[in-house]
């Protein structure tokens, strides 16, 4: 099985998990529904989509990554339509990534961004993605980054993530990007509650959208202002996070943007920061795999044994915590003697 | 009526004459009617205390639109909402025309019964009017198949398999043509339910009175160019809100010109009802969306009595039967309010608010279709004793097809059988004064008006539909009004109580692709005939008339007259003012 | 560890725009559970496929009113067939009568909903197919 990664470290993929090679085939060759799988299997870890995006990974770091993000309402879908529609016309070939919330009630979603980019629908150059955000706080950020580098080595030149800046996760999937965009809107409040909300943190560019209605200057010079405060500068990249006006239901502004997103995105490639930061990205990655394979293996065991536990528990012979470290403890030796704890 | 007025106009007057004790009388009257209302204010407590301890049936005693409805009402209840009859009712035919639009109502001239027709192409549905009119019909109501409705023609590929399905294919003057063959248009008037492309439709059928020899001036009849409702409710939009405006006040402003017998505007709750608004959102709805048109064509610089005596009104008529004659009511005198103290309309065609109704759709049921009938009379029956000037009734099967010509007999004979044998039509708001009705129109009066400050606050109309605010509301109420039915809270008959085994297949109307394949080969010999030269100069003229926002009405008239298609001129506005972008919301 | 969920693909094709239907199943399905993709008014057929080939849906549920479905239901088919989903269940709603309903589940389409079915219904027999079709972390190849 080490072969399915060109043999480039001793230990690949677990014995077993093998990437289904039809799907490597026809991803090969370019079938969408080919990616649209293999976006499948990563979000619902089916077995075998860590040696997949291990099998594709040579072929990952040439599509830019841009985010958008910002508050329910603030025209994030119509913005990146417009952007893909952009770059469309300039003949690339464009994906779209659209998270939006899972109901912490059913677990169901209900993901309607595509109804904004109707128009774009059977452009075969074109290929959005819905994603619910499911369960897991750390895990959607690392799922999506793996659905972006999937798309990225389909072939994708631009890769739009389109997310709700409102929760920690949103912000750390923006994070991944190579340029991230804030997109706010007069209703959305002040810049300071952008600011609280820790959306200047992750903004290269800041975007008021909707910048026909009453207030969109007034939020533009609040921004404007925060960014001088707070020293709105990357000084790694000399570059001053410029505050941007568009409507994007009319397409205005759209022109500019797409300027600054390319601006950014020179600065970062020509000062060297680009390459860094995306291995930074890749550490980064690693350590959530790493973490996602030992909460999954650890899990397996845990339910193996979880009527013991529950047993031992409930009549007060151990603690929660020894039985913790019982279990690590017996983890550990099986690591250690070259099993996979998650197939015992 | 007698009693109303006893109340209205207590003795005192007749002391009048006395002098210096008149106020002393007039206080001692006061004190007894306090006197009398507060011993009915007690007598009702004991009787509800009685009433109380009896026990009532399992069953939901809310209306359809889930409004709480008391056991009973009394005076007390005309009290509480300080009824006056002359402010609040008055008489009809006069301000605020709370009892009816006309001062003698159906004993002058019954309700026009206009039943919505239309299917296949121009021809079939040309012959289904001649029987309709045979029948008594007294006014046509046009029904468009889909890609009509949306601007498209029958040859693109937009239109494929939905040719002539839910209405008749109407794609260019030459179809309009051949639909009013044989039938005058200066006689008979004709309503199209047609909005997105309401203008280019308006303009065939002028052209095709012109061929006729019929002026402008005396082509009697409506469109219904309500987009706004699109928006909301019926989606068959086609421009964003702002362009669709203003081609909307292109045609009154036109209108009030040239052709002073046509409705420019059929302002509609119907289809907002439709998709699942309760009774005061359609009210309300509809009547902001009247205001907002009022409102453009001030823009526009016309006077408000210019043109507000041809705007005209377009309810649902749900199933319940007393909420709906209350909703009627209340339309016309809000309608009448803010026409008269916001628009400062004097003349008294501005004021009153005519309408057109239409029975429920949504309520025909699948499961035993026949049952159908009886639901539409009962609604048909609300619409009269609300006062409608126009009424469609619905054929049993619409809930499944197109109606044969045997159901459409029977909707037809429906409203025949209500205006000529149960005597309804016989004295003029019958029901005013009946404590139930008026707390009833005084309340949907209120309830309108608390939405219309909540639009106010949300910035207007326009905005509301652009953040799919409307469409949201109108979602929540279809929701809570579906979870009723299917926990069985509400009941409807033969669906989820006193179902039985049946055999639900009647004998139904289907249209083939027959239609489709017709068309197509019309629409090529008629683009092979015509003077494209001619229809290409024209299609230029609408785009440097959109562009330099000039009124577009002669500019379309221009290009119909060279047999410009439906869908090129859709598309050449389109290229000027882009589509409506479709918000999301659940 | 495996968190498979059913997606569905709810689209409204044709012209006619009577979205309530449609959307009331939306949120039902989705309270049920389900990932719900939904397509917005006006879809083309072709739309519709190329979408359920990028969402990798289980579902594509169809609600039409328009009385197109004998030429959209098939034409939607064929197209997921050349796209190499013929796995997926294309089900729908819609005033359709009996006969009509007969000749397309002859032609593979699922069970068709009339008017006034309950929601609870449509979702149940979905959610049916997906577990005997799909079962539960199976995978899909």
């Amino acid at each position: 099985m080490n072969g399915v990664g060109g043999g480039r470290e001793e230990r690949g993929p677990e014995p077993g998990e093998e990437p289904p090679a039809g799907l490597l085939e026809e991803f090969g060759r370019g079938r969408q529904r080919a990616l649209a799988r293999a976006i499948s299997m990563v979000e619902d870890e089916t077995p075998g989509f860590e040696a997949l995006l291990d099998a594709v990974h040579e072929r990952v770091g040439r599509a830019r990554r841009i985010g958008i993000t910002g508050p329910p309402g603030a025209g994030k879908s119509t913005l990146t339509k417009e952007l893909a529609r952009s770059y469309r016309q300039e003949g690339l070939r464009v994906g779209v990534i659209a998270v939006d919330p899972t109901s912490p009630f059913s677990g169901g979603a209900l993901l309607g961004d595509r109804v904004r980019m109707t128009e774009l629908a059977s452009d075969r150059g074109l290929f959005i993605r819905s994603m619910a955000s499911r369960g897991s706080l750390g895990g959607l950020a690392t799922s999506t980054r793996e659905a972006a580098d999937l798309m990225d080595a389909f072939g994708l030149e631009r890769v739009l993530l389109e997310t709700v800046g409102v929760g920690q996760s949103e912000l750390e999937i923006a994070r991944t990007a190579d340029t991230t965009a804030v997109v706010l809107v007069p209703e959305s409040g002040d810049g300071i509650q952008a600011m609280k909300a820790g959306l200047n943190e992750i903004a290269d560019l800041f975007v008021v959208n909707k910048a026909d209605r009453p207030g969109a200057d007034r939020l533009r010079k609040e921004l404007e202002i925060m960014q001088r405060i707070r020293g709105g500068r990357d000084e790694e990249i000399d570059w001053e996070v410029p505050v941007l006006q568009t409507v994007a239901s009319e397409a205005e502004g759209v022109g500019e943007l797409l300027e600054r997103l390319d601006a950014h995105f020179g600065r970062l490639r020509e000062s060297g920061a680009l390459e860094a930061r995306r291995t930074d990205v890749r550490v980064e990655q690693a350590r959530s795999v790493l973490l996602r394979r030992l909460e999954r293996a650890a899990d397996s065991q845990w339910e193996e044994r979880r009527d013991e536990i529950r047993r031992r528990l409930a009549s007060g012979e151990a603690s929660p915590y020894a039985v913790a470290a019982e279990m690590e403890a017996a983890f550990r030796r099986e690591m250690a003697a070259g099993g996979d704890p998650a197939r015992s | 009526m007698s009693t109303v007025e006893q109340e209205a106009e207590p003795e005192a007057a007749a002391d009048e004459a006395e002098g210096a004790p008149e106020r002393e009388a007039l206080e001692e009257e006061v004190r007894r009617k306090r006197r009398e209302l507060a011993e009915l204010e007690r007598e009702l407590e004991e009787w509800d205390e009685e009433y109380d301890d009896v026990p009532k049936r399992d069953a939901n005693f809310t209306s359809v639109s889930g409004r709480e409805v008391q056991p009973l009402h009394t005076p007390l209840d005309l009290e509480e909402a300080d009824f006056d009859y002359r402010e609040d009712l008055g008489f009809p035919g006069e301000y605020p025309f709370t009892r009816g639009p006309y001062r003698s109502m159906y004993r002058t001239k019954l309700w026009t019964m206009r039943q919505f027709s239309g299917f296949a192409t121009a021809e079939e549905t040309n012959e289904r009017y001649k029987y309709l009119l045979d029948q008594g019909q007294t006014g046509l109501s046009v029904a468009f198949d889909f890609p009509t409705l949306m601007g498209y023609d029958s040859d693109s590929g937009r239109a494929e398999g939905e040719v002539g399905k839910v209405g008749v294919a109407i794609s260019s003057l030459a179809d309009m043509e051949t639909l009013f063959d044989g039938i005058p248009l200066d006689e008979v008037s004709v309503s199209m339910t047609i909005n997105g492309p309401a203008m280019m439709l308006y303009c065939f059928l002028l052209a095709a009175a012109e061929k006729q020899g019929v002026p402008h001036e005396e082509v009697r009849g409506t469109i219904q160019n309500d987009v706004l409702k699109e928006f909301m409710a019926q989606h068959a939009w086609i421009f964003p809100p702002e362009p669709a405006l203003k081609i909307v006040a292109d045609t009154f402003e036109w209108s009030s010109r040239n052709a002073p017998k046509f409705h420019p505007i059929s302002i509609s709750g119907y289809h907002i009802r439709e998709a699942g608004a309760t009774a005061a959102q359609e009210l309300a709805y509809t009547l902001k969306n009247g205001f907002t048109y009022v409102e453009k064509g001030l823009e526009r610089g016309l006077d408000v009595d210019d043109f507000a005596p041809r705007l005209s009104f377009f309810w649902d008529v749900h199933n319940d039967f007393f909420e709906e004659i209350a909703k009627f009511r209340a339309a016309r005198r809000i309608w009448a309010r803010h026409m008269r103290e916001e628009y400062g309309a004097e003349d008294p065609r501005s004021l009153r608010l005519r309408t057109h109704a239409q029975t429920a759709g949504v309520t025909l049921t699948a499961q035993q279709p026949h049952n159908n009938i009886v639901r539409v009379a009962y609604q048909a029956m609300a619409a009269v004793l609300g006062g409608t000037q126009s009424l469609h009734t619905n054929a049993m099967d619409e809930t499944l097809a197109l109606p044969t010509e045997e159901t459409a007999r029977i909707a037809l004979r429906t409203q025949q059988i209500l205006a000529h044998e149960t005597g309804v039509p016989n004295s003029i708001d019958p029901l005013a004064g009946s404590y139930y009705v008026e707390s009833l129109t005084d309340e949907l009066e209120q309830e309108a008006e608390e939405i219309f400050e909540e639009i106010d606050q949300i910035g207007g109309v326009v905005e509301g539909i652009r953040s799919g605010y409307f469409q949201q509301q109108i979602a929540d109420s279809s929701r809570r009004h579906q979870q009723e039915v299917e926990s069985g809270e509400r009941t409807i008959v033969g669906v989820n109580d006193f179902q039985v085994e049946e055999d639900t297949s009647i004998d139904i109307l289907k249209i083939g692709e027959d239609a489709g394949r017709t068309q197509e080969r019309r629409l090529a010999e008629l683009r092979e005939r015509r003077d494209d030269a001619r229809v290409r100069e024209a299609l230029d003229r609408l785009r440097e008339a959109a562009e330099e926002d000039e009124n577009l009405m002669p500019p379309t008239l221009e290009a119909v007259r060279a047999y410009a298609t439906l869908g090129e001129l859709r598309q050449t506005l389109e290229d000027v003012y882009g589509r409506f972008q479709e918000p999301v919301g659940f | 560890m495996t968190d498979r969920k059913y997606r569905v693909l709810v689209a409204k094709p044709g012209l006619d725009g009577h979205d309530r239907g449609a959307k009331v199943v939306a949120a039902a399905l989705r309270d049920a559970g389900f990932e719900v993709i939904y397509t917005g008014l006006h879809q083309t057929p072709e739309q519709i496929v190329s979408t359920a080939v990028q969402e990798d849906v289980d579902v594509v549920a169809l609600s039409i009113l328009s009385g197109a479905h004998m030429t959209l239901f098939p034409k939607v088919l064929d197209l997921l067939e050349e796209e190499g989903l013929d796995d997926v269940l294309v089900t729908g709603g819609g005033i359709i009568p009996e006969d009509d309903i007969e000749k397309l589940e002859q032609r593979g389409v699922g069970k068709l909903f009339g008017p006034g079915t309950d929601t609870s219904e449509a979702v149940d027999y979905i959610r049916t197919w997906c577990e005997e079709h799909r079962g539960d972390g199976a995978g899909r190849e």
